[in-house]
């Protein structure tokens, strides 16, 4: 048995019903989690979560999965860390094996502007609470396996912030053990169900008009990766959001262990190994807006040579799999989530290159906020008001790469 | 098979000689000034289908382009 049938047997979708208390748009990570908090934190199990595909199978089932809260700004140094809390707990509390593995990361910097910029990175980190500390050349050249430590001759490496925190888990078993969870408790979790449209009352969008007949709601959440645009027109919201496809592939098996989460922001990449061996890569966003999830050769011939100048090793491997997924991009960066101005109708998105390492901490936030009506301190700066408040949350050096 | 993009001077090119530009907005109209220039710095609209934008050939023969791609 597989570790897809060994998760997914117990799992029985369920069928749509007239009406739910919330409905929430987008079976992936951050759907399911809401629904997950909604249900065990708040008692609230009349939910439904629907999906338009299969489960997990949009940005949760493409990532690079990458768990980490060495963000530059306090509002998210505060908000991730909490999302790192409650990875670490929740192979625990789902009581499922979601290959959680705490391996440590290092963030390069490249030149002498980017040294500075990774030295103030440690700092705010420090300052709340988060374990992120400077490391200079001669360290990393010890600790990172097969480095390269003047790729190219282009890009020395002048120093990294190491973080403490970085993980990984698998992918596919978050999104099961959170569907697992809310289901247990009553949740209707829906795949193979499309949103088309919103069904008002005046103003207050009051339900959804799906593939599979009307659903009424007193809540409707989107939390549709990718196409949350198309979501947002049916609720006559506009959004500060481009969709962009962002690459990734893994190698076959390297036959040694590479411990690290490594992130090389100036060379546009970052590589881990996964507990099948496996080197697995992600790059940049494609520089124009698309919702193709096409894999393209010249990402692949671009990409690799930057790899394999930084990682001379990885030129005996082959590349095994390559995929995309479609992110949608905020404009300073930052997530955005809570009320927007159509009653009734809430977004979790803006979700960008760095969505699923936010998972926990976004449900978490987002079902405190339909549940109680107020947004907890830890979600309520990343309002979609921001932008037109001058309050936006710029902290695009922490994205990774983009 | 990358993205072509064809060029009035030099033909059909591979993308990654051309770096994207903005798509150009023109408000259809102007109720509010302040709305529009907080729409304008922040609020796209993300379209799904045909979009009009510009390219620059700029390893190649540095010209600039206005087409139409379909973003599907």
């Amino acid at each position: 048995m597989n570790e897809f049938w060994e998760a997914k047997v117990k799992l029985q979708w369920a069928e749509p019903a007239r009406s739910y208390d919330v409905v929430i748009i987008g079976g992936g990570g951050h759907g399911l989690a809401t629904a997950y908090y909604l249900a065990t934190r708040h008692g609230i199990t009349n939910v439904a979560v629907l999906e338009r595909d299969y489960i997990g199978g949009g940005n949760s089932g493409r990532n690079t999965t990458v768990i980490r809260s060495n963000y530059g700004i306090p509002e998210a140094v505060r908000f991730y860390e909490r999302s790192v809390e409650l990875y670490q707990g929740l192979e625990d509390e789902t009581d499922r094996w979601i290959m959680h593995a705490a391996k440590g990361l290092f963030w390069l910097s490249h030149t002498e502007a980017n040294r500075r910029a990774e030295l103030a990175r440690a700092a705010v980190n420090q300052a709340f609470g988060v374990k992120t500390e400077f490391v200079e050349p001669e360290e990393i050249a010890r600790r990172v396996p097969g480095i390269n430590m003047n790729p190219g001759g282009q890009f020395p490496i002048t120093g990294a912030t190491y973080h403490h925190g970085g993980a990984t888990a698998r992918h596919d078993r978050v999104n099961w053990a959170l569907a697992e969870g809310a289901m247990r408790l009553g949740v209707d979790v829906i795949p193979g169900t499309e949103v088309i449209g919103m069904i008002f009352d005046r103003d207050r969008a009051v339900g959804v008009r799906t593939s599979r007949g009307d659903i009424a709601a007193g809540t409707v959440v989107s939390n549709a990766g990718g196409n949350v645009t198309q979501i947002a027109d049916m609720a006559k919201v506009r959004l500060p959001i481009r969709t962009h496809p962002l690459q990734a592939f893994v190698t076959n098996h390297y036959e040694n262990t590479f411990d690290p989460i490594v992130f090389s922001a100036d060379l546009g990449f970052y590589i881990s190994q996964t507990t099948r061996g496996e080197m697995l890569a992600g790059a940049h966003i494609d520089p124009q807006p698309s919702f193709s999830r096409r894999s393209q050769q010249i990402f692949m011939n671009e990409i690799a040579g930057r790899i394999v100048a930084l990682f001379p090793f990885m030129s005996k491997l082959r590349v095994l799999r390559q995929w995309a997924g479609i992110c949608d991009m905020s404009p300073d960066y930052s997530p955005i989530m809570g009320f927007t101005p159509t009653d009734g109708f809430l977004v979790n998105t803006g979700w960008g290159t760095w969505g699923f390492k936010a998972i926990p901490a976004s449900g978490e936030g987002m079902a405190e906020l339909i549940a109680t009506g107020t947004a907890p301190p830890l979600i309520a700066p990343f309002t979609l008001e921001r932008f037109a408040g001058d309050r936006a949350l710029a902290d695009r050096g922490s994205a990774g790469t983009h | 098979m990358a993205m072509r993009i064809t060029c009035p001077n030099c033909g059909p090119r591979s993308v990654e000689e051309w770096v994207y530009a903005e798509i150009p907005i023109v408000p259809a109209s102007i109720t509010d000034p302040d709305d529009r220039d907080v729409d304008r710095a922040f609020f796209h609209d993300n379209t799904a289908g045909e979009v009009t934008e510009s390219w620059f050939h700029l390893y190649g023969c540095r010209r600039w382009v206005t087409l139409t791609r379909h973003t599907l």
